[in-house]
């Protein structure tokens, strides 16, 4: 589904992402997990097209085009969805705006039609259903004055209308109390399908009792150091991260 | 000669034409308030950048034009209006054509006893008395050279008299059209709104043109809030870009009023209003709020001045807009606070976003505070458009251009909302959604 190649990306002159490759397929659930300041969000903002990102090397296919060629909106339209790490919180305009227009947009983009008030209302109830998400929070101004937990919520809420081929989200656990981290995990296992692939950003192994991962990266000062399955995230757990760091090639 | 003394000469040389075209009326006492407004339209000089309230707005492409009276009036139908007419609207409607009443084109309405809701030209033939106590008591000619063009050349306009106790409640809104065709036409309506004692009232004053001709609206409105009444009064400028708007509203608070003014400019090459409250007496409140959208080359002035003369008041200004292209944007706004003016609450904000690098805002705050126990602030911000929601939005599938229109919606829309009657407000939105989609 996505190919990553030797990704290379700056920002202010400083070196970020230095040569990440990964390799995601339709189905597949991959982790990435790394230490503060080690490049994941940059990664993830890479891929969902923020242009602030200079990208000096690499390249990444998605589905078979080159995605860094796209705009950021062409992406979503695609199949490319994020769950920003800080959602971005918009005054003024309603969350159930945003996301009929969203909508509508992707569905004119993939030659389908578009949802008259109605057919958008029954699908969003549906999608609330999934992430049992409070009704009061459709008609508020985007994310403004929500909640920690209220903003992931709504950010997956936002993923479950959209319907993407591939979800990339950003430490969506933090924040989230025990059950509604149930709710929020269980949500996406309910999108999953096996057309579907998704890239977890996150610290703790318990997201990942919950999103059962196929294979889990260690991201470290720019590069992916290690890669393995879900037994990788436990020994994480217990033994943190400098055993990883040790392991890293020289130069890092 | 300069340009300056030659419009005013031409202006002076039309007052003999206009006297003439007035029939009867020239030896009513009203006239003589024309005279004297025409004296002291004599004795002042169109503004340069000079002087300090037109220093960021130079009226030279208006002193360009010779503009004249409209020597007639297009027969418009009811339909050449449907765009201007606001569906399902709960209000009565009072159309005015190059600044002349136009029966046929106002709804019906019932004028409750004692009010006088209607042309001033007509009230001038049958009750001038009333008229004569009101007009250019407010906005004098003397304090700026266009009131008194206006009241020099006054015609027609608003004239609405509340009496003690009555509340009307549908909103009035008057419609100005101006279809000059080829004339390049000054109009000079003239609008005067008297809220009795506990009385309400709603007004929604709109300017728009019929086409893209080139000519000159100078409105002045004199509004008096009563004690304790609450007035509500929306002005909405969306003209031709071709036009030129110069308005001056001027309104003064009795004890305990409520003064709500919504000033919407989007229109116009070059538009100044210059709006003036004065508080009289004490425990009145007024809310002083406007947008203004610019684009291309366009000029949007508004000067405002709260003067809190008695203790005891309480004034919230917030005037926000959106400039693209190489348009400009002025925004003065004086609060005064008098000695002995204690307890006075004043607020006023003022935020602006450049949607392009060319586009350039003059804002001036000036506070003027001559009492101590007093609670004001004021704060005036520039800025552009939020990257990161910008992102956050087109991340979501919206394309950039309608992600920039969203968030300048969002922005407006601010000021917008803050109208309380909620039809208007509804109209208002759309109307505003629709200027940002072109
Ligand atoms: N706009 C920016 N300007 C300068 N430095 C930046 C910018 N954005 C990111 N960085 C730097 O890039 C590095 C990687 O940041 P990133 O947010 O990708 O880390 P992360 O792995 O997501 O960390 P965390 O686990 O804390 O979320 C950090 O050192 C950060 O300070
Ligand atoms: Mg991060």
């Amino acid at each position: 589904m996505i190919e990553i190649k030797n990704l290379c990306v700056k920002i202010e002159g400083k070196e970020i992402l230095k040569g990440i490759n990964l390799t995601v397929n339709k189905g597949e659930v991959h982790a990435i997990m790394g230490p503060n300041g080690s490049g994941k969000s940059t990664l993830a903002q890479v891929l969902a097209g923020r242009s602030e990102y200079e990208i000096t090397k690499g390249e990444v296919i998605y589905e078979g085009i080159n995605l860094l060629e796209l705009s950021p909106e062409d992406r979503a339209r695609a199949g490319i969805f994020l769950a920003f790490q800080y959602p971005i919180e918009i005054p003024g305009v309603s969350n159930v705006n945003l996301l009929k227009t969203a909508v509508n947009e992707i569905r004119k983009y993939r030659g389908e039609e578009e949802y008259d008030a109605i057919e958008f209302l029954t699908m969003i109830k549906k999608k609330m259903g999934v992430v049992e998400m409070n009704d009061s929070l459709l008609n508020r101004s985007v994310n403004e004055g929500f909640s920690g937990g209220e903003k992931k919520r709504n950010e997956i809420f936002q993923m479950a209308a959209l319907d993407p081929k591939l979800a990339i989200l950003d430490e969506t656990d933090s924040g989230l109390d025990i059950d509604a981290l149930r709710v929020v995990a269980g949500g996406v296992n309910k999108l999953k399908t096996p057309d579907n692939a998704v890239i977890l950003v996150t610290h703790y192994q318990r997201l990942l009792d919950y999103i059962v991962p196929d294979f889990v990266h260690v991201l470290y000062k720019g590069r992916i150091v290690k890669s393995g399955t879900k037994e990788l995230a436990l020994e994480l757990e217990e033994r943190g991260y400098d055993w990883v760091k040790d392991e890293c090639p020289v130069g890092a | 000669m300069n340009e300056l003394t030659e419009t005013k000469n031409w202006y002076l040389a039309n007052f003999e034409a206009f006297e003439n075209s007035l029939n009867g009326q020239k030896g009513e006492p009203f006239h003589q308030l024309r005279k004297a407004a025409i004296e002291s339209f004599a004795a002042q000089n169109f503004p340069t950048t000079k002087d300090e309230e037109w220093r960021n707005t130079n009226i030279a492409p208006i002193l360009k034009h010779n503009f004249v009276l409209p020597t007639s009036s297009p027969e418009l139908k009811k339909e050449d209006l449907n765009s201007f007419l606001i569906e399902g609207f709960e209000a009565d409607q009072l159309v005015f054509v190059n600044g002349r009443f136009s029966k046929e084109l106002s709804s019906e309405y019932a004028v409750p006893k004692g009010a006088v809701i209607g042309s001033l030209a007509e009230e001038l033939k049958t009750n001038p008395a009333l008229l004569e106590k009101y007009f250019s008591k407010l906005a004098k000619p003397e304090s700026g050279i266009f009131t008194a063009l206006s009241a020099a050349f006054t015609e027609d306009g608003i004239f609405i008299y509340i009496p003690d106790g009555k509340v009307i409640e549908k909103p009035l809104y008057i419609l100005n059209i101006t279809s000059a065709g080829k004339e390049k036409v000054i109009v000079n309506p003239r609008n005067i709104i008297i809220a009795g004692q506990n009385s309400q009232v709603k007004i929604i004053e709109r300017y728009v043109s019929l086409d893209e001709a080139v000519y000159f609206t100078n409105p002045v409105t004199e509004i008096v809030c009563g004690k304790d009444s609450i007035v509500e009064h929306i002005k909405l400028q969306d003209e031709s870009l071709n036009a030129f708007h110069i308005s001056t509203t001027e309104a003064e608070l009795g004890a305990g009023s409520n003064f709500s003014s919504y000033n919407i400019s989007t229109g116009s090459a070059l538009c100044r209003n210059t709006i003036k409250v004065k508080f009289i007496a004490e425990g009145a409140e007024c809310t002083l709020n406007g947008l203004y959208l610019a684009d291309g080359l366009q000029l949007l002035d508004n000067h405002t001045t709260i003067d809190h003369a008695v203790p005891n008041c309480e004034s919230r200004e917030l005037y926000k807009g959106a400039l693209n292209g190489k348009s400009r944007a002025v925004f003065n706004g004086k609060v005064i606070v008098r000695k002995g003016a204690q307890k006075t609450n004043a607020f006023q904000q003022n935020k602006t976003i450049l949607l392009s690098d060319e586009a350039l805002i003059d804002t001036k705050p000036q506070l003027e505070i001559f009492a101590d126990d007093v609670k004001c602030s004021h704060g005036a911000t520039i800025g552009q458009l939020d990257e990161d929601s910008l992102f956050y939005l087109r991340s979501r599938g919206i394309g950039a251009k309608e992600a920039r229109t969203i968030l300048i919606y969002a922005f407006a829309n601010d000021v917008v909302k803050t109208i309380k009657i909620d039809s208007i407000k509804k109209y208002l939105e759309k109307l505003l959604a629709a200027r940002l989609m072109k």
